[in-house]
């Protein structure tokens, strides 16, 4: 298909229209939403307790890029009692959601690990929701040499 | 991009009941949103995994939402307690809304 003038110029317009609302929109949920809010949107305002699950973390991560993050949750992972997903955080980064892992009663145990990026010193935070709809929480400080998020 | 190749590691046998560890790794460049192209100096839009599934026999058993703040070639490893033989199967679905898929058998008992 050939493309005319008027079309390339049409086409110009609407992928600047794209871009110059991307950024707008972004920023607003990156800053719209902290960490504390993206707690309470998980938990539906539910106090999260400490306890049953324990994050683990490099205390110094050198590269933000790749940071190792695991978690375990003590549960015994029944039908009636399991761990039903637990929201990871990062309260410094631009945007804090990282990832939220979704368990079942197949799990046999609720642990994962992943590796994540880190923008700068900052705290990581897990949630854990539990079948019985309570939460327990874990927070780690991770010291972060080199961002990891571009910039 | 490169080809997306998913490696997955799922022990061969296991006795029923055990629970076992799954480690995949998918390379994939999870481009944040955040990063600006050195020359243009325009943002590069983002582009990540953004869900990743396991399933055994048909049945969900782990899955993830991933936002742009987990690492390039995503990494994830986590636990199932299989009952019988089976099939695990692995999917991951990018924000340009191709998947890229895997499987693995085990073998339980015997």
């Amino acid at each position: 298909m050939r493309v005319t003038r008027r079309q390339a110029l049409g086409l110009g317009a609407g992928a600047t229209a794209v871009l110059i609302a991307g950024p707008l929109v972004a920023p607003a949920i990156a800053k719209g939403q902290t960490a504390d809010d993206a707690i309470k949107a998980f938990t539906g305002g539910a106090e999260a307790k400490s306890g049953k699950i324990s994050l683990s973390t490099p205390e110094i991560a050198e590269n933000g890029n790749t940071v190792p993050v695991s978690f375990d949750v003590e549960s015994p992972m029944t039908t009636d009692n399991h761990v039903q997903s637990v929201l990871v955080l990062a309260d410094g980064n631009p945007r804090p959601g990282v990832a939220t892992f979704h368990f079942s009663d197949m799990s046999g145990e609720a642990s994962a690990s992943t590796r994540i990026r880190l923008a700068k010193t900052q705290n990581v935070i897990a949630v854990a929701k539990m079948s019985d709809g309570s939460y327990f929480m874990d927070k780690r400080l991770v010291k972060v040499t080199i961002g990891g998020c571009g910039g | 991009m490169a080809k997306v190749k998913p490696r997955v590691k799922v022990p061969r046998k296991a006795e029923a009941g055990e629970v076992i560890t799954i480690k995949t790794l998918i390379n994939h460049k999870m481009e944040s949103g955040f990063r600006k192209d050195k020359k243009t100096g325009e943002v590069i839009p983002q582009k990540i995994i953004n869900k990743f599934t396991a399933e055994f026999n048909g049945k969900p058993v782990f899955s993830a939402d991933v936002r742009p703040a987990v690492s390039a070639n995503p990494y994830f490893q986590f636990k199932v307690k299989v009952p019988e033989s089976g099939t695990f199967k692995f999917t991951w679905v990018d924000d340009d809304g191709s998947t890229y898929s895997t499987e693995k058998k085990i073998k339980v008992g015997g």
